[in-house]
C-alpha cells in the first residue's frame, strides 16, 4: 500500500510538470471511472473487426478542469445514409439522457487507435470543428492493444492555438506555416488525465474485489515483446516511406522553383543586353514583357500532410521507446531471477 | 443453497452505471429502475449494458416511462445489434409489490426476464447485488402468485476491463479519490511490487508451516513446487546469450527511433529555413 501511494504521488508530480506548459483553458481532465469502463467495453464488443470506434463525451467544465462524467458510443458507418442518422442519433441520445439527469453537454469525443496511429487528416478536421464550436473540447485516444499489455492507455489531446489559426485560414503552403512557426511538436498538446470516482463507486470497487477471484492479470510482466515490436516497426517504416516521398516532392518543387528563378534572371539579363545593344544602334528598346506570365511559378505543395506524417512518426517513436524501456526493465528482472538458481 | 436457473454474469460497467444513475436520481425518488441489456444462452445470461428509465413511484401506484425505454433500446441497438433486453434492475434492498408489476411488463419484452437488485443505499452495510427470476406459485385453480427465486451471480471481465478496474480500484487509496495515469517504468515497478507482496505472503505461510503453527496442506505444497520449478534452469552461458541478444534488439530499436526523431526534427528545421 505504501509503495502505491509513493508511486501515485510521483506520478502526479510528473503530470504536473508536463501540464505546466499549457496555455489553454483546460489544464487537467478529470474522468469518472464509469467513462473508462464504457470506452473499454465499447471497443471490446464492437471494435474487433474495423479500425476505429468512436463516441461522444459528456460532462462539464469547472474552473480549469474538464470533467467528463458520461459518454455514449456512435454506431459504425455501415449504411450510406449514415450522416443524417448520426446527427439525429446524437440529438435523441442527448435528449433521453437529459431525462435521467445525466450531463448532456458535449465536451469532446473519443476514438480508439491501432498501435498508436491516429494522427490523420480526419482526426484533425473533426477536432478542429469540435474545438471551434466548443472551446474546451478534447479528443480521448484509447489504445486497446497497449492496454491489453497491462496498463490503461488513455490520452487526451487538443489542438494548439497556433494550429487552430492555421486551420481557420486553410493556408497550408510552406510560407504560411513558416509564418506561424509550427513544427510537428506544436500540433497537438496533451492534457493530463486524472481518474476520479465517487464514494459509491468506491464502495462498489471494494465489493468487487471481495467477490472476484485473485486472478490478477500479470500481462505487464510478460517477456514476449517481438510481436508488438514487429508491428510497430512495420507501421513506422510505412510512415517513413510516405515521408520520404513527400520530401522528394518538396525537393523537386524547390528545385523547379530555383531553376525557374535562374531562367527568369537569365531572361532579364538577355533583355537588358539586347536593350543596351539596341540603344547603341539607335533603335527603340524592346517592350518589357510580363515576366510572370511567361514563367509561371510552380504550385507549392501543401505542407499539412507532411506535418501530420511527422507528428505520427514522432508518436510511433515515443511508443516504441516506452515499450523498449519497459522490456529492458523486465529483462533485467528475469536476469536477477535466474541469478539465484 | 442450490439455485435453479441460469448463472448471471455481470460486467462491472453495468454496476458502475447503476450506481451512477442512483446518484443522479430525482429529488424524492427513493430508488431508480432501468433496463438490462445483454446476451443469453442456455446456461448463463451475460449482462453487458444497461440504461436507466425514469419512473414515478408512490404508495399505491407506479408509472414507468415505457416510451422512453423503447426509444433508448432502439438507439442502443444501433450501436450494438447483438444486445437484447434481458431484464431490469432496481436499486434498493427489497422487492416490493410494484416490482411485480414492472416485472410483468418486462416479461412482455423478453422471454424470461431477470431482475437485479443493487442495494446502493447500503441498508445492510454491504452493496448486496442479487439477481432473481420469477416463477409462478400457488395452488392450481386458485389465485396464482409470483415468487422471485434467486440466481447465482458472477462477475466477469474482459481482459482490458480487468486492467481498467484495477486502475479504478487504486482511487480508493488516495484521500482525494483521484489518480493520475502512471507511465513507463513505474508501471513495471508497480507490478513487480505486487508480485513481491504475494511472495512475502507465501513466505510467511511457509515459515508458519515450518515452525508448526499451521498444519501443512499438501495441495498448497504442490503449488509451491510448481512455482519454484517454473523458473527454468538454463545453463548460464545460454542464458547470457539470450539475454544479451534480447537487450541488443531493444537497444537497436531505441537507437533507430531516436534517429528517426532526430531526422524529422532536422527536416522540419530545413523546411522552415
Amino acid at each position: 500500500m505504501a509503495s502505491r501511494k509513493e508511486s501515485s504521488s510521483a506520478a502526479t508530480t510528473v503530470m504536473a510538470s508536463t501540464g505546466g506548459t499549457l496555455d489553454s483553458p483546460v489544464k487537467q481532465i478529470q474522468i469518472e471511472g464509469l467513462v473508462v469502463l464504457k470506452i473499454i467495453k465499447h471497443y471490446q464488443e464492437e471494435g474487433q473487426g474495423s479500425e476505429v470506434v468512436q463516441g461522444v463525451l459528456l460532462g462539464l467544465v469547472v474552473d480549469d478542469r474538464l470533467e467528463i462524467t458520461n459518454c455514449f458510443p456512435f454506431p459504425q458507418h455501415t449504411e450510406d445514409d449514415a450522416d443524417f442518422d448520426e446527427v439525429q442519433y446524437q440529438m435523441e441520445m442527448m435528449r433521453s439522457l437529459r431525462h435521467v439527469n445525466i450531463d448532456h453537454l458535449h465536451v469532446g469525443w473519443y476514438q480508439s487507435t491501432y498501435y498508436g496511429s491516429f494522427v490523420s487528416r480526419a482526426l484533425l478536421d473533426s477536432q478542429f470543428s469540435y474545438q471551434h464550436a466548443i472551446e474546451e473540447s478534447v479528443v480521448l485516444i484509447y489504445d486497446p492493444i497497449k492496454t491489453a499489455q497491462g496498463s490503461l492507455s488513455l490520452k487526451a489531446y487538443r489542438l494548439t492555438p497556433k494550429l487552430m489559426e492555421i486551420c481557420k485560414e486553410k493556408d497550408f503552403t510552406p510560407e504560411g506555416l513558416k509564418k506561424a512557426n509550427i513544427g510537428f511538436e506544436h500540433m497537438f498538446e496533451e492534457v493530463p488525465i486524472v481518474i476520479k470516482n465517487s464514494h459509491l463507486i468506491n464502495v462498489l470497487m471494494w465489493d468487487l474485489e471481495d467477490k472476484s477471484t485473485v486472478a490478477d492479470k500479470h500481462e505487464l510482466l510478460n517477456l514476449s515483446s517481438s510481436n508488438h515490436l514487429e508491428k510497430s516497426l512495420q507501421l513506422l517504416m510505412d510512415r517513413v516511406d510516405d515521408m520520404s516521398q513527400d520530401i522528394v516532392k518538396y525537393n523537386t518543387y524547390s528545385r523547379n522553383l530555383s531553376k525557374q528563378q535562374q531562367q527568369k534572371h537569365q531572361y532579364l539579363q538577355r533583355r537588358q543586353q539586347e536593350n543596351a545593344q539596341r540603344q547603341s544602334r539607335g533603335e527603340p528598346p524592346l517592350p518589357e514583357e510580363d515576366i510572370n506570365k511567361m514563367f509561371k511559378p510552380p504550385q507549392p505543395p501543401p505542407r499539412m500532410d507532411t506535418l501530420l506524417i511527422a507528428g505520427q512518426i514522432n508518436n510511433y517513436c515515443q511508443n516504441v521507446k516506452e515499450f523498449t524501456s519497459q522490456n529492458l526493465g523486465k529483462l533485467f528482472m528475469a536476469e536477477a531471477l535466474q541469478g539465484h538458481n | 443453497m442450490s439455485v435453479y436457473g441460469p448463472v448471471v454474469k455481470i460486467h462491472p460497467v453495468v454496476l458502475a452505471s447503476i450506481c451512477d444513475s442512483y446518484e443522479r436520481r430525482n429529488e424524492g425518488a427513493s430508488r431508480v429502475i432501468g433496463t438490462l441489456l445483454g446476451t443469453c444462452d442456455k446456461h448463463s445470461i451475460e449482462v453487458t449494458n444497461c440504461f436507466s428509465v425514469p419512473h414515478n413511484e408512490s404508495e399505491d401506484e407506479v408509472a414507468v416511462d415505457m416510451e422512453f425505454a423503447k426509444n433508448m433500446y432502439e438507439l442502443h441497438k444501433r450501436v450494438s445489434p447483438t444486445e437484447v433486453i434481458i431484464g431490469w434492475y432496481a436499486t434498493g434492498f427489497d422487492i416490493t409489490e410494484h416490482s411485480v408489476l414492472i416485472h410483468e411488463y418486462y416479461s412482455r419484452e423478453a422471454s424470461n426476464p431477470i431482475h437485479l437488485t443493487v442495494d446502493s443505499a447500503l441498508q445492510s452495510g454491504k452493496m448486496n447485488i442479487r439477481a432473481y427470476v420469477s416463477a409462478q406459485m400457488g395452488v392450481p385453480g386458485k389465485t396464482v402468485g409470483v415468487m422471485f427465486t434467486p440466481l447465482s451471480v458472477k462477475y466477469i471481465y474482459y481482459d482490458t476491463e480487468r486492467i481498467g478496474v484495477d486502475l479504478l480500484q487504486r482511487t480508493r487509496v488516495t484521500p482525494s479519490r483521484t489518480k493520475g495515469l502512471t507511465s513507463d517504468l513505474s508501471q513495471v515497478a508497480c507490478s513487480a511490487a505486487r508480485v513481491q507482496d504475494m511472495l512475502a505472503t507465501v513466505l510467511a505461510y511457509i515459515e508458519d508451516v515450518l515452525s508448526g503453527k499451521v498444519t501443512a496442506d499438501n495441495s498448497v505444497g504442490r503449488f509451491l513446487m510448481d512455482l519454484v520449478n517454473k523458473v527454468p534452469t538454463i545453463p548460464p552461458e545460454d542464458f547470457e546469450n539470450m539475454l544479451n541478444s534480447n537487450i541488443n534488439d531493444l537497444l537497436m530499436v531505441t537507437y533507430l527511433s531516436n534517429l528517426t526523431q532526430a531526422q524529422i526534427a532536422l527536416n522540419e528545421k530545413l523546411v522552415l529555413l
